[in-house]
């Protein structure tokens, strides 16, 4: 059972370069320990405890595998899967300290 | 260096002041191997939070799969930092995942009593942080 897997640019220090390799599973578990038997490393980067990384995107075909059965998502010959990296971060930190003012973001004078 | 038109500076800019308080998030692509930003690619934060964005998951795809079509790559990644300078926090280095990209952020908090914008750009490869020059053109 063939499944072609698009592989992001983060990930294809593992693949040799390869923008897509192909695999088989009967779902996305087995596709991912599959591909760590050629790719050793790879299941890490996306599978933590079982479940898919939080900020991994995995897609079957063109839908969210989140929105489907997540790692237990069943495959077909023929499927494709595409793997992303979420595009994310943020300051995440401290909110505004107290006594900056707001105002003169507006301005141009000083 | 980041060469980048005047245009496009500040069109990342608009997009940063009209989602204040919420950071803005977007990319621009350019030509593969090119290192030329040229086509200017808001995105929706999904998050919609003053600290956190992330792009919507479905429209990452659509994203990477019309850049992959037209041979273009995000040669600029930005988003902005609503309360805090422009620099890459601890949560925007864990998440980098471009080594090829710049990393453009855009504070619309005045912080450094230096002017209304922040626009710095940086380099964040395995956790590693370079700050390099901004170069409007």
């Amino acid at each position: 059972m063939a499944i072609e897997v698009r592989i992001p640019t983060i990930l294809r220090t593992y693949t040799d370069g390869q923008k897509a390799v192909d695999g088989s599973g009967a779902t996305l578990d087995e596709l991912f320990t599959d591909l760590d038997t050629r790719h050793p490393g790879i299941r890490e980067r996306i599978v933590k405890d079982g479940e898919l990384r939080r900020f991994v995107n995995v897609y079957l075909n063109d839908e969210d595998v989140r929105f489907l059965d997540g790692i237990a998502t069943k495959l077909a010959d023929g499927d494709s899967v595409t793997i992303l990296p979420a595009v994310a971060g943020g300051a995440g930190a401290q909110p505004r300290p107290a006594g900056v003012v707001a105002g003169r973001r507006a301005g141009g004078t000083r | 260096m980041l060469t980048i038109t005047q245009a496009l500076h500040d069109a990342l800019v608009a997009h940063a002041r009209a989602d204040h308080p919420d950071e803005a998030c977007g990319v621009i692509a350019g030509p593969a191997g090119s290192d030329r930003p040229e086509r200017h690619i808001p995105m929706l934060n999904a998050a919609r939070s003053p600290t956190f964005y992330e792009f919507d998951s479905t429209d990452l795809l659509k994203l990477y799969r019309e850049l992959d079509d037209r041979d273009e790559e995000p040669v600029v990644i930005y988003h902005s930092h609503t309360a805090t300078e422009a620099y890459p926090s601890r949560t925007d280095i864990s998440y980098a995942n471009e080594p090829g990209a710049h990393y453009v952020l855009v504070s619309t908090a005045d912080t450094d009593g230096a002017g209304p914008f922040q626009f710095r750009s940086f380099r964040i490869v395995d956790g590693e942080v370079t700050e390099e020059e901004v170069s409007v053109v």
